[in-house]
């Protein structure tokens, strides 16, 4: 195994060497190479100048066109959103415009009809107090002459009685007129 | 050797052909290793694909050439089908390109304003373009064009000189004023100055470096990671068993790579904001 | 070869300046989140601020990490 190892190292030292040889071959650090450079400049000049090129008048106006396009069509997208909300808003309003609207006339109607028959039963009331009015006046009436009658009817019965007692005390039936005169005085009359 | 890969065996429990484990090559196995590039530089090595020379410059087509050409390619193509359709409700890749559009879009205002908006395909391109670069690096034997200091520092240089550019043409000579910042006692002025210049003048290469060194340290540390589990697999079976430790770590380091790669274009991208806010409005 | 080892030894040397980095980094993070605690609501609106102190931050590290590479392979 050491054997194996020893033979190994020398592999690996000869290849170690032979590194070195390509080292020296390609001489230091490759960026240092002056040579290179008038090469490397000049293609990087016109590969990095094409690109620019390309870009600055092809792809970036398209890409930006494209970004504005879009930011086009969302602004008008949300321009058209807020158009469509604005309406809905209007709708709303209308609505509850109208909702108002019938709702006064509703109060209206209720209070027209209200008014409407509490004016009908006023005039219903008036009419039904009037005849009650009248008949209790009629009655009234009727009482007073039933009164006035009775009243009449007691001084005639008062002035019967008295000529029959009289008659019947002293045996003279006095005057007519004498009753009358001696009722009246009883009565608080004259 | 026979007895290591009984416990061995043992311990970890492998269903055990133990025959098939003896009979395996040890040479062929180091022949394997040695012959996959262990050397964690050898990745940021330039190929010359395709040699071009126009009046003594090297412009040759170049790997890291491939690789910026490529990170191009794959942003055109990805948005070409991400605008496809160019559906009102997006579908995926869609709505990824424009979440990138509106991360870029929203770094670019809260930083500028509105008026910076005219440098936004700018920044754009500088983080999708870092951005790509340092995903596709992230693929094994892809090159990382932005492991390449010369490519970061002449993006970041791209930056500076529009910001001062911008700043004069703007401000004229009020630009000045980025380096006075106003309200301080006159003593203060020559000292703070030159802090100020210093510290204006050491941005582009902060930012290139910044870049430049993410790229690299990760990608060492995967290489390096890498040709552990490589060596140790070609030193036998204990060598596997062992090597399963830095293939973990490597995937965990693969996973935060993922993470730096959207994070420096990130940086690079908003740092070049701020900046861009300086010649926009100098003083502080 | 003791050149060698004097690049290994500086090498080294140049990448003690990630642990300052790495203490810094850990300061940025630690005080955001205890601000974050404090004051959940405005979290969100620093974390760009501290991306960008990590980003600072981490620059000093890494130009030690970059000297220690030139020196190794430069």
């Amino acid at each position: 195994m050491i054997a194996n190892l020893k033979a190994m190292a020398a592999h690996v030292a000869a290849g170690a060497g032979e590194a070195s040889d390509h080292a020296e071959e390609a001489a230091g650090l490759p960026q240092l190479d002056v040579s290179t450079y008038t090469s490397q400049l000049f293609w990087l000049a016109i590969t990095f100048g094409l690109l620019y090129l390309l870009l600055a008048k092809v792809f970036l106006p398209r890409l930006s066109a494209l970004l504005e396009e879009r930011r086009d069509r969302v602004a008008d997208d949300l321009d058209a959103a807020a158009g469509l909300r604005s309406e809905a808003e209007d709708a709303e309003h209308a609505l509850t415009a109208a909702m108002a609207d019938a709702r006064a006339r509703a109060h209206a109607i209720v209070a027209k009809q209200r008014e409407k028959l509490t004016a009908e039963i006023d005039a219903e009331t008036a009419e039904a107090e009037a005849a009650l009015d009248a008949r209790m006046a009629e009655a009234d009436e009727k009482i007073e002459q039933r009164k006035s009658e009775a009243l009449a009817r007691v001084r005639e019965a008062a002035s019967d009685t008295a000529g029959a007692v009289v008659q019947k005390l002293i045996g003279v039936s006095p005057s007519e007129a004498d009753v009358a005169r001696a009722i009246d005085s009883a009565s608080g009359k004259a | 050797m026979a007895g290591d890969v009984m416990s061995l065996t043992r311990l970890l429990e492998l269903p055990g052909d133990l025959g098939a484990l003896r009979g395996l090559d040890l040479a062929k196995l180091l022949d394997v290793a040695r012959s996959v590039e262990t050397d964690p530089m050898h990745q940021f090595v330039i190929q010359r694909w395709a040699p071009i020379h126009v009046g003594g410059l090297d412009l040759s087509f170049t790997n890291a050439s491939f690789f910026m050409l490529l990170a191009a390619g794959v942003i055109l193509l990805f948005l070409t089908l991400a605008l496809s359709k160019r559906a009102l409700v997006p579908g995926r890749m869609q709505s990824v390109a424009e979440l990138t559009y509106g991360f870029v879009s929203g770094m670019v205002r809260d930083n500028l304003g509105e008026e910076g908006m005219k440098f936004f395909p700018f920044v754009f391109t500088l983080f999708i373009f870092i951005f790509v670069a340092n995903l596709l690096g992230l693929i094994p034997g892809f090159y990382t064009t932005t492991s390449q200091l010369v490519v970061t520092l002449a993006m970041s240089m791209v930056v500076i000189t529009i910001v001062l550019v911008v700043g004069f043409a703007k401000h004229g000579l009020k630009f000045l004023k980025l380096f006075a910042p106003s309200g301080l006692p006159i003593l203060m002025y020559p000292l703070l100055v030159p802090i100020e210049i210093i510290s204006f003048l050491s941005r582009p290469f902060s930012l290139a470096i910044r870049l430049f060194a993410n790229m690299l340290a990760g990608h060492i540390l995967l290489k390096l990671f890498g040709g552990f589990v490589i060596s140790l697999a070609g030193l036998g079976v204990a060598g596997i068993a062992a090597a399963i430790l830095p293939l973990v770590t490597n995937t965990a380091v693969t996973a935060l790579e993922f993470l730096v790669a959207f994070l420096q274009a990130y940086v690079f991208a908003i740092l070049t904001c701020i900046y861009l806010n300086d010649a926009l409005h100098p003083g502080h | 070869m003791e050149m060698e080892a004097a690049k290994q030894i500086g090498a080294g040397i140049a990448a003690i300046a990630l642990g300052g980095a790495g203490v810094g980094i850990g300061i940025i993070f630690g005080n955001y989140l205890a601000g974050a605690m404090r004051n959940p609501s405005a979290a969100a609106g620093q974390f760009t601020n501290l991306l960008i102190g990590f980003a600072l931050t981490e620059f000093t590290g890494l130009l030690g990490f970059v000297v220690a590479m030139i020196i190794l392979f430069g």
